[in-house]
């Protein structure tokens, strides 16, 4: 079998993130859908008043994240590729039931296969904005009615509250399948273990050993 | 060097955030409590400047109530003419309504859902005009002797207006003592106001719901303002006047807005604490909020039927009392529906009314005959939604020429036609349409009718206002009837969150087959190697 090691591949920041952002967007979504009266849990007004909270953090978390994707040039690992991205597709349809390899291999400075690739940058550019204006406006749509500035002047909630909604299902179907598919690294708890510690076991490439910038000294544990 | 960087990346990751987020969200603490004591405590009173007992002119043994009113008027010289163009004694206004032009409306023309009309009627109904003497169209508006300053600034509560006396006093051996109300004379205080406004429609508490005479003796808990263990204002602290041109407007008779009486007069625009009830104010009054139920003490009438007076009981007319004493039938005046403790409904109102006038003509096809409109729609910036009473009810209209009827009810005496005492509907309206100068084929019915009167008082305790939960509900909320806009809570697209739905199921569903497809070939893939 082929050898691995030892890779720090979640900075401290990113798994900060991550998981503050994981925790933001259940928040969110337990309070929105209550907002939504798909269910009763805090109160309407409870509800409100955390939503708001969580939305305005998440606003926070999402400057400081955009500022460490470009300073640290992490945001390159979103570039999307088609190379693979169909033996990718094929991987999770058929290969992972015959214990086939995955098709891409991890690394540190390319550690998102081509369907993560495409998934997150949709999330990063699309579903994420869109959520965060559409609810921005609901927040704010009334001031500029009131102000009399009428080029954007809304004049109902209704759109914004449906790309609103459309948004919560898609990150709630993502999280769904997000959840799922943290089982199906090299072990079924590999993924999460590299998302809480940062350290994760990466396969070794066939010729060269991948450097670690923050650690030049390869680990490994073969 | 690497410790030092983590160190920083985790203040301002994690520190930073969390202080920005504490400070920027921090709720201010609420003093609202501290405040109110502190309100109660210092009350502005009024003090008046002048002891009218000391006016030798006021202590005369008055017999002609005119002669009272010049007895006033020779030190406050001005206050006549002021008073012959104010609405309480004009009961008519100038007024623009878009759609009509420049209209003259008023109590003296307009119709109402409730005795439907003071005109041919004046002699009884004139006894809330602050006036001597209007007992029919030949009244004389420009005379200042007319004016009655008593009604209103009497403070001793002993003067009444005589029941169909067109607005005179009682006087003589069965009237009060005048000398000592004279001696009385100074700001109106609630007593004075509620003699006609608590009374408006022939009872206490029958017309608006949120006026009557319990607000003299109440607490807190019925009307913020006036309670008795509070604040214990009077009418005339928030309806000020000029000139005696009063704010505050009721919309059964007023059509413009202007010379309203504003919560935010006192309150600012932005009174609460917290900023989303804040904003809340740019599209919902007030009242809406603060006022959850009125007619809070005693019954409102919500329902007035015209069609089924005059009814005989051995030749005579009769009256039918619920087991509260209401009375639910007189043949007089037909059938009636009470109602306490009455939760509002609600319009968006931008200040304007229209009316519906005798003169306009009636459209069958409608549901119901709005006897007055209040204008205003979501989309339209000067609207906010305002709590409402709506009074139901049926009047008679004339089915040929298509207009409401104007009947006759009231006389001194029998056998001239008057309803409330001949019980007779074909002679009442003769006469009545007779009295407005307009036709009457000889064919009646009654129409379904609506009237919408605002609600302003009995303000409940700030604990007391509505819920959030009460309007942002899927289903039979407050404002389920305003469907003009999309309401968070209440409004969902059902199309979108069926598609939602079936996405998550999908995704779930998706998961699952997943799982067991791959235990099961994981097994397989175990046992060929085993075997």
């Amino acid at each position: 079998m082929s050898t691995s090691h030892k890779a720090y591949v979640y900075k401290g920041f990113e798994r900060f993130w991550h998981w503050n952002q994981s925790l933001l967007i259940f928040i969110l979504a337990l309070t929105g859908f209550e907002i939504h009266s798909s269910y009763e849990l805090f109160g309407f007004e409870t509800a409100v008043d955390l939503h708001n909270k969580a939305a305005w953090a998440f606003i926070i978390l999402i400057v400081f994240a955009i500022f460490w994707h470009f300073t640290t040039g992490e945001w390159k690992q979103y570039i999307p590729t088609t190379k693979n991205l169909r033996a990718q597709a094929e991987f999770y349809l058929f290969g992972i039931f015959r214990n086939a390899p995955h098709p891409s291999k991890k690394t540190v400075i390319s550690k998102l296969n081509p369907l993560q690739r495409l998934v997150y940058l949709g999330l990063k550019i699309l579903v994420i904005p869109v959520m965060v204006v559409s609810g921005l406006l609901f927040m704010f749509y009334r001031y500029p009615q009131d102000g009399g500035i009428s080029i954007i002047n809304i004049d109902n909630l209704e759109i914004i509250a449906m790309v609103h909604t459309l948004g919560a299902f898609l990150l709630l179907a993502f999280i769904i399948v997000h959840l799922y598919l943290i089982t199906t690294g090299h072990t079924v708890t590999s993924n999460l273990k590299a998302m809480i510690t940062g350290w994760e076991d990466l396969e070794d490439e066939d010729e060269t050993t991948e450097i670690n910038i923050e650690n030049p000294k390869p680990q490994s544990n073969a | 060097m690497k410790n030092f960087t983590t160190a920083i990346t985790f203040f301002l990751a994690i520190i930073a955030p969390l202080v920005i987020v504490t400070v920027a969200l921090r709720q201010p603490k609420d003093d609202h409590q501290l405040l109110e004591q502190l309100k109660a405590k210092y009350p502005i009173e009024h003090k008046s400047g002048v002891d009218h007992s000391k006016m030798a002119i006021l202590q005369q043994d008055f017999t002609n109530p005119h002669e009272m009113t010049a007895a006033c008027l020779s030190c406050h010289t001005e206050r006549g003419t002021e008073l012959l163009h104010s609405a309480h004694f004009t009961w008519e206004r100038e007024a623009y309504i878009p759609g009509r032009g420049i209209t003259y409306l008023g109590k003296k023309n307009l119709l109402n859902n409730f005795c439907t009309g003071i005109q041919s009627n004046e002699g009884s109904c004139t006894k809330c005009h602050a006036g001597y003497g209007w007992a029919d169209k030949n009244f004389d508006f420009e005379n200042p002797y007319n004016i009655d300053c008593i009604v209103c600034h009497d403070n001793t509560g002993t003067y009444k207006k005589a029941s169909g006396g067109a607005g005179y006093p009682v006087m003589g051996p069965d009237g009060p003592d005048f000398k000592k109300i004279l001696g009385s004379m100074s700001l109106p205080k609630s007593e004075n106001c509620g003699s006609c406004h608590f009374t408006g429609g022939g009872g206490n508490n029958v017309k608006h719901g949120d006026l009557e005479m319990a607000l003299l003796t109440a607490g807190r808990d019925v009307d913020v303002h006036m309670g008795v263990d509070g604040e214990h204002m009077n009418c005339v602290d928030c309806h000020t006047a000029e000139n005696h041109v009063m704010k505050g407007r009721y919309y059964g008779v007023s059509s413009t807005d202007s010379q309203r009486l504003n919560c935010s007069d006192c309150h600012t625009e932005f009174p609460h604490q917290k900023s989303i009830l804040n904003e809340h104010s740019i599209k919902v009054a007030c009242q809406t909020c603060h006022i959850p139920v009125y007619a809070k003490v005693n019954p409102t009438k919500m329902y007035w039927d015209w069609s089924t007076a005059t009814r005989k009981k051995d030749g005579k007319g009769f009256e039918v009392k619920d087991a509260e004493g209401n009375i639910t039938y007189a043949s007089i005046k037909g059938d009636f529906v009470w109602q306490k403790m009455v939760k509002p409904e609600y319009a968006w109102f931008n200040g304007t009314a229209d009316h519906h006038l005798i003169t306009d003509k009636v459209d069958t096809t409608q549901p119901y005959l709005k006897i007055n409109t209040l204008m205003g729609e979501y989309r339209d910036k000067k609207s906010k939604i305002i709590p409402i009473k709506v009074h139901r009810g049926r009047q008679p209209y004339d089915t040929e020429n298509l207009t409401v009827i104007q009947t006759k009810l009231w006389d001194k005496e029998k056998g001239k036609g008057a309803l409330w005492l001949d019980l007779e509907w074909e002679k009442a309206i003769e006469e009545g349409m007779a009295y407005v100068g307009l036709p009457y084929s000889g064919k009646h019915d009654f129409i379904k009718t609506e009237m919408y009167l605002p609600i302003n008082h009995m303000v409940s305790q700030a604990s007391e206002a509505v819920s959030c939960k009460e309007c942002h509900t899927r289903s039979n909320g407050r404002l389920a009837a305003l469907t003009d806009f999309y309401m968070p809570g209440r409004d969902h697209n059902s199309l979108l969150d069926l598609s939602g739905r079936l996405l998550l199921i999908l995704s779930i569903l998706g998961v699952v087959v997943h799982t067991v497809i791959r235990i099961v070939s994981a097994r397989k893939h175990k046992m060929s190697h085993t075997n």
